[in-house]
């Protein structure tokens, strides 16, 4: 669980990743395609090389779905409910990959944000992601 | 072998300019704070109450670097990490009693300390290379367990 000092780091990490929310997710999706190439098979209709629209796109789509989920940070379950639908009944994007992206979107914001990525907000970013992944798969079966 | 060409020159481009002692700590310590439960193996640091205390452990500092030290010399044997860690594959098992799980986390968090350390020039195609570097020193040390 979440802790207010954590809750705190989040939201005012937030503050400077949604000035460049969009390619923000846009690079964590490229770091993903290029360290765990597996994860492409879920894109097969998008062009995916670096710096085309659909990447970019895509990317501000997680990026403003992060950014619901900060905004409603005491009740992320509700704010991302349809996401959660969509993935278990349309998506079905196996439990795996969550980690993945994850882990890819720590890697972003901890080269951009060096000053604000203490150990502390490394550690609330990880549980924060964590909690996403689980609201994203909780209505899987 | 293990990586391309142009991976090892992605790798030991960036691991050239690393202080690796001091990564070494960093990475060890943000394990122990990111994940507490790893904090099991090593009851005897002292004082891990707190980030700062964690961060600033001299104990988890020394052993950072004992860590990293060895995952660097590694890497001078990346087409045969099996054999390279073969010595401490068995050690981590039969006396550390380690889950190899841990060294894919610790891997991870070191992806994450490199990136905090070199920001843009930690690109996706970097990480990439590393990820394979850290997964196959990953695999490598649970290779003898039994």
């Amino acid at each position: 669980m979440i802790i207010e000092a954590e809750k705190a780091i989040i939201l005012s990490m937030w503050g400077k990743i949604s000035t460049q929310a969009d390619a923000i997710g846009t690079q964590a999706l490229e770091r993903l395609f290029a360290s765990y190439p597996q994860t492409k098979t879920y894109f097969p209709h998008f062009d995916l090389r670096p710096g085309s629209a659909h990447l970019r796109t895509h990317g501000a789509k997680v990026a403003a779905a992060l950014g619901d989920a900060v905004k409603s940070i005491d009740n992320i379950a509700g704010a991302l409910s349809k996401l959660s639908e969509m993935h278990a009944y349309v998506l079905r994007v196996d439990p795996v990959n969550f980690k993945l992206l994850s882990h890819c979107l720590l890697v972003t914001v901890a080269s951009h944000f060096p000053a604000d990525f203490t150990a502390d907000a490394h550690t609330a970013w990880d549980k924060f992601l964590s909690i996403v992944s689980c609201v994203l798969t909780e209505k899987y079966r | 072998g293990f990586l391309t060409a142009e991976e090892k020159g992605l790798v030991n481009g960036l691991w050239g300019k690393v202080n690796v002692d001091e990564v070494g700590g960093e990475a060890l310590g943000r394990l122990l704070v990111v994940y507490p439960w790893t904090q099991r193996f090593f009851e005897s640091f002292g004082d891990l109450s707190s980030a700062d205390a964690i961060m600033s452990n001299a104990k988890v500092k020394a052993h950072g670097k004992k860590v990293l030290n060895s995952f660097s010399d590694g890497l001078k044997n990346i087409d045969d990490l099996k054999g390279a860690f073969a010595k401490l594959s068995e050690l981590h098992c039969d006396k550390l009693h380690v889950d190899p799980e841990n060294f894919r986390l610790l891997g991870n968090v070191l992806v994450c300390v490199l990136a905090h350390h070199f920001g843009h020039d930690f690109n996706p195609q970097v990480q990439a290379a590393f990820q394979k570097v850290v997964a196959g020193v990953a695999n490598a040390l649970a290779h003898k367990y039994h």
